[in-house]
């Protein structure tokens, strides 16, 4: 086939604005992450490995936002993905009523996560919120130890719908025969959900869980809208405490804890990766 | 229990807020107080008035929907052009082109949005419109080429080689071939641009400091510090800012489906 030189040219504009605002400031973050810059003073200090060693050794407040962020990961990845297999089980038959209950189960991924924060933060209010009036006890938001649990629930109710399509459409690519034949070996109903639907779904499940991990950790605009700026301890997660940081003038340390923040989603990714390799047998 | 009472739990949970925000929204804040979550039994439009006109509002919005107007095509024109060199260059390029972009999937805006502050800043980009626009564009670029090229290396080669047997070259092919093919994918993608562009708060709330060039998500967020707990004001804000993707998604339901589970397969 005649070459096509032209063909080069195409990319060309958008490889351009890629460098120039993402490969370049991405280069720039790993310069600043080893200054103490504030951001707006001419001049700053080198200080080498100083921001990262002080951000693993001697920082409460980024060790009590990992610990956050991970006890909200943990929350959010299994109460998401079991409740999205289950609204995927129970709609996976195409009907009328199936249809329209997985659009209204899909609709609260479209708002923004601040108007979420906002319907959540009325359903937690301890004066007049919902579940206050229908006789729930506790001040939920209020409460340092269980607090970002009800961050998990809201963040729960935003994107199980997202992930419950994700599992209806590995479901769909099970083969009806695999049943049939489970069906005439006598297999009950948990019998096919547990041999047939379950290892066979393990490619979504990886999918849904991987992509929950990463909204977990983005979850910035629901802690603000629920928390207020800067959120309290007992809600703030790295996304939060990188901003906060930043916003105390404070440009070099936070572009270290952003660097670390990478790092703990690339590990995280990892094990889940190894975690669903193992599972499935490799 | 039954499969259908679990599915009508869920429903309930999931429309008796939505709606509680709708009616709150009609109510005044006496009336809110005296009953939270019925419908509002003398409703006003003086939140919307105020909302709207005092608080400035509608100009938000204007802001909001003059963003997404133009980042959305522009992220699928400069996109749907390197899903396009991917699809048709030879097999080593096609892949460091493809791989350039596809690193960008692994990086978080928080870990990019310190250096870009201070990029912006230095431009004059920052505290305009404009800047927003191109900062969407860029941090969705990785996304948009991860689906569209996706799709376009699907279309088959041999229609591209009859092409240009007629004489077409690359950018005629592009025209009358490659777009006209992926429109399904090019309008899941624009769908999913959209609904991030849209609901963005993290850019505003960095790029943005001057009131009258906030968008909504940005807005809302300043009127919980202002208002705090005025519930039927807030809940105001979140219908106006919610009602648009709303009504889009009431028409265009399949699309918004097919756009945000592209973009959750690698997101």
């Amino acid at each position: 086939m005649r070459r096509h030189w032209g063909l080069y040219l195409f990319p060309i504009p958008a490889l351009a604005l890629y460098l120039a605002f993402f490969v370049l400031p991405a280069a720039q973050g790993l310069q600043y992450a080893i200054t103490d810059w504030d951001g707006f003073s001419p001049g700053f200090d080198w200080v080498g490995a100083g921001n990262f060693t002080r951000i693993v050794s001697a920082d409460d407040q980024f060790a009590n936002a990992l610990g956050n962020n991970l006890t909200f990961l943990l929350a959010v990845v299994s109460g998401q993905t079991v409740l999205a297999l289950g609204l995927a089980v129970l709609l996976a038959a195409r009907s009328r009523g199936s249809t329209a209950l997985r659009a209204l189960f899909f609709l609260p991924t479209v708002l923004s996560s601040i108007s979420v924060a906002f319907v959540w933060r009325f359903v937690y209010d301890p004066n007049l919120g919902l579940l206050h009036s229908v006789g729930v006890p506790g001040t939920f938001l209020g409460d340092e130890d269980t607090a970002i649990l009800w961050v998990a629930v809201a963040q729960i109710w935003f994107h199980a719908g997202q992930m419950m399509v994700l599992f209806i459409a590995g479901l769909h690519q099970i083969p009806a025969e695999l049943y049939e034949a489970a069906h005439v070996d006598g297999a009950g109903r948990w019998q096919r959900f547990r041999f047939v639907t379950w290892p066979l779904l393990a490619p979504a499940t990886a999918l849904v869980v991987a992509y929950t991990t990463i909204q977990s950790f983005k979850a910035f605009d629901l802690i603000l809208g629920l928390a207020g700026n800067p959120p309290r301890s007992s809600l703030d997660i790295l996304s939060t405490r990188i901003y906060t940081t930043f916003t105390n003038s404070r440009l070099g340390y936070a572009a270290a804890e952003s660097i670390v923040f990478m790092l703990a989603i690339g590990v995280v990714t990892w094990l889940q990766n190894r975690a669903a390799r193992i599972g499935a047998g490799r | 229990m039954t499969r259908r009472s679990l599915l009508a739990i869920y429903a309930l949970l999931i429309t008796v807020p939505l709606l509680v925000v709708l009616f709150g929204s009609f109510k005044t804040t006496p009336d809110l107080f005296a009953s939270p979550f019925g419908p509002p039994l003398r409703p006003t439009l003086d939140n919307y008035r105020e909302i709207l006109g005092d608080a400035g509002l509608l100009r938000v919005f204007g802001n909001s929907v003059l963003v997404v107007v133009v980042s959305v095509p522009a992220t699928l024109a400069l996109a749907s052009l390197v899903g396009y060199a991917v699809a048709r260059l030879p097999r080593r390029p096609s892949r460091i082109l493809f791989g350039v972009f596809a690193a960008g999937l692994a990086v978080p805006a928080q870990a990019m949005m310190i250096p870009q502050y201070v990029q912006f800043d230095r431009l004059g980009l920052r505290d305009s419109l404009l800047g927003l626009m191109l900062i969407n564009v860029v941090v969705t670029l990785p996304v948009a080429v991860f689906i569209l090229s996706g799709f376009m290396r699907t279309l088959p080669r041999e229609l591209f080689e009859a092409a240009a047997l007629d004489g077409a070259g690359p950018w005629g092919a592009y025209r009358r071939i490659a777009i006209p093919l992926s429109l399904p994918s090019l309008a899941a993608t624009a769908i999913f641009l959209l609904v991030m562009h849209w609901n963005d708060l993290l850019y505003p709330l960095l790029f943005i400091d001057s009131p009258a060039k906030r968008t909504l998500p940005l807005a809302l967020l300043d009127f919980s510090g202002e208002y705090l707990t005025d519930y039927p004001l807030l809940f105001t804000g979140v219908v106006v800012a919610s009602v648009p993707m709303v009504a889009l998604y009431a028409f265009l339901q399949r699309w918004f489906v097919a756009g945000m589970t592209a973009g959750a397969i690698k997101g």
